[in-house]
């Protein structure tokens, strides 16, 4: 009697867990496998990989190391990776700042006005990135409205104008106004769920507005905190786009560094090397996050 | 003077009147109950107390000072919420401390007082626990550990025993009622549950419609209740329309549909020809087979409807001529007898004359 029902459930599962399932095999476990041998690979004379074994045994062929030993050589690729990293982090720091105030504005607000605010965090996603990219470019100008008010006013104390675009300015700017909705919304999922009678029961028992806080509102957000975070983080840390358009010379991130060795320098093994490099970092923060962001509590 | 006194609080939210005009004195010491159907009032009159909210005319006054311009981290008042509202991301030991710890005391003095209340609450080995990892019950005692340690003035306790099974709830009431003569702490408990809070109380005010109705001990409030809604809302009454033919010092003289004259106790200013319901408890109400209950003056004659069982006692309800009936609460003790009259049985039903009241419209 209860083997054909569980013949049919485990058939079930299959339907519905294989699609998926296939699809992250295809798409993400197989370019991983793919990447990995392509950073052990010696180049190919024109570009793309030397085979793994030659026809002809005169030609370069087979596995190698070097890339990561060219890696680890030159300080240069540890150094962009580190600023990349401090961006990031720089990026991270103002999107907490500015959307935790945002999320708990919208959590404490009418329920009816909630899904309305939530919608204008989301609002920007109508309009396509690159052009949100390029508008900054206009915004960032040296003849847009914002660069001349700053000029004026830093030539009313005498001092140089400056160049608001393509500089690192420019690039943390458009990296923080990318990524605040991610922030946003995990910390305003996370807000909005807080059980009001808790901060009733700390007023009760002699907590000031600002004890409320740390003492309640903010321990219980950590979650969202460290979505948020990893949500922010992790995309920024290999974003190309945004330093590419309006960053400087100076201002080249891994994610640019990853894309020049693919389409400029055509050396895709250290590309594949930087890639792999890059995942590692992601790998770790991620799981630096999840290991500080692990609740004891339900 | 007494140590909570509430001078004609009023409270509206828009045209709906919370609070109309209600004036209380909760003395110190006292273990005192605001009683009434959900949308009374009570709960307002609650969060006045704490803080929350404020009335639109009149003055809370503790230990006679007026309390409008201190908020409710300053009131010396805590509160055990009706969902505990315990903190999920502290543990046992930090959610009791929670007041000392705001007040910054001395570390050792938090400890000791930690201590001690966790002996007294029965919660020794819960100090490191979480509170999704407690029982309701224990969850509950964390609470009046944790709006007790810093010996408010007053307790307030919003609904504290709804969320507990009914088991569980007796065995906390007696622990409740031995806590609060330990301690001589004045509780102001709040409930709808009127068995409950006679269980509890020394004194129960009965809120409707944001109004007080009556202010009394339990067995007063019971047994004498002032008018209709409190002996409706308190226990179980049989309500009888009623018209007086005699009120003389000694007794009334009634007619009752359906029952002919009767006899009941006195009512002071009650005039012939004057209209009424006559109540009366179903304990007070008598059954019996054959004429046992004749020396009664009132008795009657009627056909048990219907049984209900409950194990301790029998609901039985009685129909009387031209379909009045009352209903009738009997003890089970008859040994070797589940149940002393079944549906159909023709009885007797009588009461002692001076049992039973009458309210008059």
């Amino acid at each position: 009697m209860t083997k054909p029902y569980n013949s049919e459930a485990r058939l079930g599962k299959y339907l519905v867990g294989g699609p998926p399932f296939l699809f992250l095999l295809l798409m993400f476990a197989a370019p991983a496998v793919i990447t990995v041998i392509a950073s052990l690979s010696y180049p190919g004379e024109f570009g793309g990989l030397a085979p793994l074994v030659a026809r002809d045994p005169g030609t370069l062929h087979g596995v190698t190391l070097e890339t990561y030993r060219f890696f680890f050589s030159d300080f240069i690729y540890i150094e962009i990776f580190l600023k990349s990293v401090l961006m990031a982090s720089a990026t991270t720091l103002f999107c907490l700042s500015l959307a935790y105030p945002l999320a708990l504005l919208i959590a404490r607000s009418p329920k009816k006005r909630r899904d309305r605010l939530v919608l204008l965090v989301i609002l920007p996603f109508a309009s396509n990135f690159l052009i949100r990219i390029y508008a900054w470019m206009i915004v960032l100008g040296p003849q847009s409205a914002l660069s001349r008010l700053i000029n004026g006013i830093l030539s009313l104390f005498g001092l140089a104008p400056v160049h608001l675009l393509f500089s690192s300015f420019a690039v943390l700017i458009a990296l923080v106004y990318v990524h605040l909705p991610f922030m946003v919304l995990p910390l305003y999922t996370n807000l909005e769920k807080h059980d009001p009678s808790l901060l009733d029961a700390a007023q009760d028992l002699g907590a000031n507005a600002w004890q409320r806080f740390w003492r309640v509102t903010f321990p219980l957000s950590l979650p969202g905190v460290f979505a948020g975070t990893a949500l922010v983080f992790i995309p920024a840390l290999g974003m190309f786009a945004i330093p590419e358009i309006l960053g400087g010379t100076g201002d080249m991130l891994i994610g640019n560094l990853i894309k020049e060795q693919f389409l400029v320098t055509r050396d895709w093994p250290f590309g594949a090397t930087l890639s792999i490099m890059l995942t590692i970092a992601v790998l770790m923060i991620a799981w630096l996050t999840a290991k500080l962001g692990a609740r004891r509590y339900v | 003077m007494a140590q909570l006194e509430i001078k004609n609080v009023t409270r509206r939210f828009g045209d709906f009147v919370a609070l109309d005009n209600v004036s209380l004195n909760i003395e110190a010491g006292e273990f005192f109950t605001l009683l009434g159907p959900s949308g009374c009032g009570k709960t307002t009159l609650l969060r006045m107390i704490a803080g929350f909210d404020m009335p639109d005319a009149g003055q809370i006054l503790l230990d006679g000072k007026d309390l409008a311009d201190i908020p409710p981290e300053k009131r010396p008042i805590h509160t055990v919420f009706q969902s505990y509202a315990l903190f999920p991301h502290l543990t046992v030991a930090q959610n009791i401390t929670f007041s000392l710890r705001m007040a910054r005391n001395a570390l050792s003095e938090v400890n000791a007082r930690l201590q001690q209340s966790l002996d007294q609450m029965r919660l020794a080995g819960q100090a490191d626990k979480y509170p999704h990892e407690l029982s309701g019950g224990q969850k509950q005692r964390v609470a009046l550990a944790r709006a007790l340690i810093n010996r408010p003035r007053l307790l307030l306790l919003d609904e504290s025993l709804a969320a507990l099974d009914a088991k569980l709830r007796e065995e906390v009431q007696v622990e409740l009622i031995n806590l609060q003569r330990d301690i001589g702490i004045t509780f102001v408990f709040v409930t709808h549950a009127q068995t409950e809070a006679l269980a509890l109380s020394h004194r129960i005010a009965v809120l409707n419609h944001g109004r007080l109705e009556q202010v009394d001990e339990p067995s007063k409030l019971y047994g004498f209740p002032g008018n209709r809604f409190v002996a409706d809302f308190i226990g179980h009454i049989n309500q009888l329309e009623a018209q007086v033919l005699e009120s003389v010092h000694s007794h009334l003289h009634l007619s009752v549909a359906g029952l002919g004259d009767i006899i009941a106790p006195p009512l002071p200013g009650a005039i012939p020809g004057q209209r009424g319901v006559f109540s009366i408890r179903p304990e007070q109400v008598r059954i019996g087979m054959h004429n046992e209950l004749a020396e009664l003056k009132n008795h009657f004659s009627g056909t048990i409807q219907s049984v209900l069982y409950q194990g301790d006692v029998s609901v039985y309800r009685v129909g009387l001529a031209d379909g009045v009936t009352v209903e009738a609460l009997l003890p089970n003790s008859a040994p070797g007898r589940a149940q002393l009259f079944e549906a159909g049985d023709t009885v007797k039903v009588g009461w002692r004359h001076d049992a039973g009241m009458l309210f008059h419209d």
